[in-house]
């Protein structure tokens, strides 16, 4: 495995970079959050995403996808990160077609992946309970009932659920709360009576929702996979969501660290440019090389995704330890060095900390990796 | 594609030659497990302990595997990146020992090879790679550590050589190397940095002493040198009169990146224990876990930065990085990693990590507590932790002086 890009995801890469400084740098997140946006993403701009295939990306040729794998997805996810860019990419593209790609039946590949491919349908994985991401901690139900299943219980925290078409609910078909065994997934279209989908608001300004399911009612068809034994096919789900989500903490730290390098070099105090001062000087060298590690260790998840390695869950998690524990901290250290308007609305560098603390939660933050990666090498 | 395809099957019939290679040449002892007292420098003077030491330096020294990716016909391996890589695979593969530990390959040699003459490549670097000559380093002065460009040590023009005159200190095997590369002041009126020579000195030349520094963890390799009348031919001045100090730097770039792998467990020298089976012996274990759950944490945090240092270096690698500025990362951040762990270790092992001699103490567990000591110079050595970070932020970061 070489920690490089190829040619292919380096393209993907530029291209996604020129995408995120022409059409969405960050006044088009300001804008939608100035507006109050009711989805948090645009949907002029998904379509142009959409056509320029990234919807497709992790799925099957003879879906009509582009099969340029999780290295291809990441790349896009750390250039959209660098401007802040919100999409249904992270939600859509990767954990649902994961998850009916990995868990579902070729009629239900068919069913869905085309519409997603071609934009007509975002998905929303459902799992957290919590105040903590903890994803064999499902009390929600399922029980089948003659011919229907009746799903009850609630979610938290899920990502653009309130926007999502399709809502894919984890829940516990036997089994209890804590064991990977007996847990399936179902689909559900968002407007299903008993499924009640309440958005709550966030300091990052996006697209989360709280779900109630009420003798939710689907039909046998809405079944991912096979009953009970999704568990460890939505661990490897939620490692490949882990990696793109820490490729779009990279971007996110990149950029806020490049902005608070360029102020160090402008702002003048004393009569100089306060970056001559040690003082932040030392501290901006530790962040470049804490950068630099999470760099390694998100392309190093990426690729071994892709290669099914079987260090994937370690990768994972060490990815996503990194870049949550680098985004934390250069987050906090960018409105330090801006001083005075580093803490002003008008600036943009607080939109960067407020999404971080929000992306360090999503599926497990660094204490919870830290555990985790604990556990599987044997410490 | 079809390059690339035709490249791995090079590499695959390479790595056969070198197996066989490996099978037929690395002597068994060499394939056990490194004692110290065996440890290969080379040199004029060398002593070999075990008789197959030598044999397997002169084997791996005539193939140019002691300096694989050096050319052939200076007398190394003429190995590309891949081939290199193979190698070191298959030598790990069998646990053979390195054939030769060598200032003259980690450092000087490219340098040599950047900034030497055809003669100085012809007369030096066979001599550097059949582990030959030893070398040994004089950079640092009593009066320049961190400042380093203030060195007073002087060489005086005399025509056909110099006259040098001088002090050196932290130089490391001084007392046991054949020859050592200096930086000598060449151009006392000069800027300080526009008045430094990059100079190679016979230790055997009238006039060199040597006497060796007692270190907080007990003997050392360190020694003073002193220069009282040395005579140096001019022929043995590597580039150019008053620019030694473009080469010094450079020297040093390599020197970080070779100190940085001690950030790596294994790397580098001390005792080789694993923190996280040091941590289960002496801590004992719950269920199968290190049994003090705040030390498991400090010890899995340190392990996953270990984890992303290491494919740091990787990728620096696959990048095809050269010696660079980002040098500095790496021994930043390597040393100051590998200081962690002997703290980690000794912090572990509890009143068992505090040893100094046989009394109430195994021969591992003393070895753990000098070597706790020794990594305490990491962070100095070689410019100090904040000197790479003045690097960073000025040459990386292009922040203002």
């Amino acid at each position: 495995m070489k920690l490089i890009l190829t040619e292919e995801q380096q393209f993907l890469k530029d291209t996604a970079q020129s995408f995120a400084r022409d059409k969405t740098p960050v006044t088009h997140f300001r804008e939608l959050r100035d507006n109050e946006n009711s989805q948090c993403w645009d949907e002029s701009v998904w379509k142009e995403m959409v056509e320029l295939g990234w919807s497709g990306i992790l799925v099957p040729e003879q879906f009509g996808g582009s099969e340029f794998g999780m290295a291809g997805i990441s790349v896009i996810m750390q250039e959209l990160g660098k401007t802040l860019t919100p999409s249904p990419i992270l939600s859509t593209s990767v954990l649902g077609v994961s998850a009916i790609n990995m868990l579902g039946s070729d009629e239900q590949k068919e069913n869905y992946l085309p519409k997603i491919v071609a934009g007509e349908l975002t998905t929303a994985l459902a799992i957290d309970e919590g105040n903590h991401h903890d994803p064999f901690a499902i009390d929600a139900t399922a029980v089948l009932d003659g011919d229907e299943w009746v799903l009850n219980g609630k979610k938290v925290f899920v990502v653009d659920g309130a926007s999502a078409d399709s809502i894919l609910l984890v829940a516990r078909t036997s089994g209890k709360s804590g064991e990977s065994n007996g847990i399936s997934v179902f689909a559900a279209n968002k407007d299903s009576a008993g499924l009640d989908i309440t958005k709550i608001s966030t300091a990052d300004s996006r697209n989360y929702a709280n779900i109630e399911m009420s003798d939710l009612k689907l039909d046998q068809n809405a079944l991912l996979g096979e009953q009970d034994l999704a568990g460890e096919t939505l661990e490897k789900i939620l490692d490949l969501g882990r990696i793109a989500i820490s490729a779009e903490m990279l971007g996110n730290t990149e950029e806020a660290f490049e902005v608070t390098v360029n102020y160090l070099k402008e702002r003048k105090q004393f009569g100089v440019q306060i970056g001559s001062f040690q003082a932040l000087q030392h501290r901006a060298a530790k962040m470049f090389c804490e950068i630099e590690l999470t760099k390694s260790a998100v392309i190093a998840a990426m690729h071994a995704a892709d290669e099914n390695s079987n260090e994937l869950e370690r990768l994972s998690s060490l990815a996503k330890f990194q870049a949550g524990e680098t985004l934390h901290l250069v987050s906090n250290e960018a409105i330090q060095m801006h001083g005075g308007i580093g803490v002003t609305d008008e600036y943009d560098i607080g939109f960067y900390l407020k999404r971080a603390r929000v992306a360090e939660q999503i599926f497990g933050t660094s204490e919870f990796h830290q555990a985790r990666y604990a556990d599987i090498s044997g410490f | 594609m079809r390059k690339q395809s035709k490249n791995m099957e090079h590499l695959e019939q390479f790595r056969q030659e070198v197996r066989d290679w490996l099978e037929e040449n690395c002597p068994p002892t060499m394939r056990t497990p490194l004692v110290p007292e065996e440890e290969v420098w080379g040199g004029r003077n060398a002593e070999y302990v075990n008789p197959e030491s030598k044999l397997w330096l002169e084997r791996m020294g005539e193939k140019g595997w002691t300096a694989p990716n050096l050319p052939k016909e200076y007398g190394g391996g003429g190995l590309d990146r891949d081939e290199t890589k193979v190698l070191h695979q298959e030598l790990f593969k069998i646990k053979a020992r390195p054939p030769l530990n060598s200032f003259g390959i980690w450092m000087l040699a490219p340098c040599i090879i950047e900034f030497g003459s055809e003669e100085q490549k012809r007369e030096h670097l066979p001599k550097i790679i059949k582990g030959e000559i030893r070398w040994c380093q004089g950079y640092s002065e009593p009066g320049s550590g961190s400042d380093l460009a203030s060195l007073s040590t002087k060489a005086e023009d005399m025509g056909d050589h110099y006259l040098v005159n001088g002090q050196k200190v932290w130089t490391s095997y001084a007392d046991k190397a054949d020859w050592i590369f200096a930086l000598v002041r060449t151009g006392p009126k000069e800027p300080k940095h526009n008045g430094i020579s990059f100079l190679l000195i016979d230790m055997a030349t009238e006039g060199v002493s040597t006497k060796p520094i007692t270190l907080i963890s007990g003997k050392s390799p360190f020694c003073e040198t002193f220069f009282d009348n040395v005579k140096a031919p001019k022929e043995n001045l590597v580039g150019v009169e008053n620019s030694g100090w473009t080469i010094a730097k450079k020297l040093l770039q390599h020197e970080r990146n070779f100190i940085s792998n001690f950030g790596l467990a294994g790397g580098g020298t001390g005792s080789g224990a694993d923190v996280v089976n040091i941590a289960k012996k002496y801590l004992g274990e719950a269920n199968g876990q290190i049994a003090n759950s705040a030390q498991r944490e400090n010890i899995t945090l340190h392990k996953m930065k270990e984890h992303a240092f290491g494919l740091t270096l990787q990728r620096s690698g696959d990048e095809g990085a050269k010696a660079s500025a980002a040098s500095s990362m790496f021994k930043y951040y390597g040393t100051e990693h590998n200081k962690d762990r002997y703290e980690l270790m000794i912090a572990a092992m509890g009143n068992k990590g505090l040893g100094w001699t046989n009394e109430g103490f195994s021969d591992d567990e003393q070895a753990i507590t000098k070597a706790w000591l020794r990594t305490k110079a990491n962070s100095i050595e070689g410019g100090t932790s904040e000197v790479q970070l003045n690097v960073i932020s000025r040459r990386v970061l292009d922040l203002p002086n």
